[in-house]
């Protein structure tokens, strides 16, 4: 496995974990006392069902509890490549996840080897963004924004 | 589809995206809890969020979780260079697998990058994810120029940004 750089040792989940993430990643009880509800259905606490959130949290597998917002509905986004020579790569990524509308940033195998994506509140932050990503690192930046959403994220099975 | 013409969110909408943008709280009362901070009763955070997920501004709401720590590392995207006319009818290929995560057209950047249509296939084995983009291509993509970036290191991953949260986090993970 020495080709993946960032080495994990697998997370295992209890059932009740698989039976919690593969339950609840759509069709979150939108209700006063949503973890209540949860537990009711599988038979457990409200207190289990927030303790193994909790943990899923502090293993790295649950990032949040929360929306995923339809690309191109609210505030401007786009996907960013750059072209970055390898012994600058940790430098430069370090520069661009230090800006907040940053969310995404991954190294991937092409000329092109730096891929993120900035979030902003407008077409003209988002190129405020790019503008300084590129005055600091020195690379330019190819905005790739999105035409068309054919299929989004909608979760998946553990 | 892409349904960003005309659907609305307003000021409020905006400010409860932003302070759900890291989750809701793990507490009795969480849509409550979130709302103390906006000045929101706990039902206007609740029919607010109903309201944006019943106009598929909210594609989905619920547990968000990492691929990598659960051992999917091999994590491809793939791109072609369709010509415009032949790319919803690409997609559909696409999209009818449903190994396929994500998949989305792009402004294409000639002479930097002439592809336009994206796929995301996150599997275990890197092997196996090369079988399945070989399945892609024998469904009438393999006519198209194509290339596959498998990601190497994460450097950072969090939800979209709606406002900036009060401490930021300046590490990469």
């Amino acid at each position: 496995m020495a080709r993946w750089p960032d080495r994990f040792i697998d997370m295992q989940l209890t059932s009740l974990e698989t039976k919690l993430v593969n339950g609840w990643q759509k069709g979150f009880p939108l209700i006063p006392r949503p973890y209540a509800q949860i537990a009711e259905k599988m038979g457990i606490t409200e207190k289990d069902v927030i303790a193994m959130l909790a943990s899923l949290k502090e293993r790295g597998i649950l990032t949040r509890v929360g929306a995923i917002v339809r690309p191109n509905t609210v505030g401007a986004s786009s996907l960013v490549a750059m072209a970055v020579a390898p012994e600058r790569l940790d430098e430069v990524a370090q520069i661009i996840c230090a800006e907040p509308q940053v969310n995404h940033n991954y190294e991937r195998e092409n000329k092109l080897n730096l891929w993120f994506v900035v979030t902003a509140s407008n077409n003209t932050e988002l190129d405020e963004v790019l503008y300084r990503i590129e005055q600091k690192t020195g690379c330019a930046t190819v905005k790739l924004p999105l035409e068309k959403a054919y299929h989004i994220d909608l979760g998946f099975n553990v | 589809m892409n349904m960003a013409f005309n659907i609305t969110v307003d000021e409020r909408d905006v400010a409860l995206l932003g302070a759900i943008q890291d989750g809701l709280p793990f507490s009795e009362r969480p849509f409550k809890d979130i709302g103390k901070a906006l000045e929101m009763s706990e039902e206007e955070v609740i029919v607010r969020i109903e309201r944006m997920q019943s106009n598929n501004i909210i594609a989905r709401f619920g547990l968000v979780l990492q691929h990598r720590p659960l051992g999917y590392r091999a994590n491809a995207m793939v791109v072609w260079d369709v010509p415009d006319d032949k790319v919803d009818k690409a997609a559909k290929s696409i999209t009818a697998h449903d190994f396929v995560t994500l998949c989305y057209c792009r402004a294409r950047r000639a002479p930097v990058w002439q592809y336009n249509l994206y796929c995301m296939i996150h599997g275990r084995e890197r092997d196996v994810v090369e079988k399945q983009i070989a399945i892609l291509n024998n469904d009438g993509l393999a006519a198209f120029p194509s290339k596959t970036l498998f990601s190497r290191r994460r450097f950072k991953q969090t939800g979209a940004r709606f406002s900036k949260p009060p401490e930021i986090e300046r590490r990469c993970t």
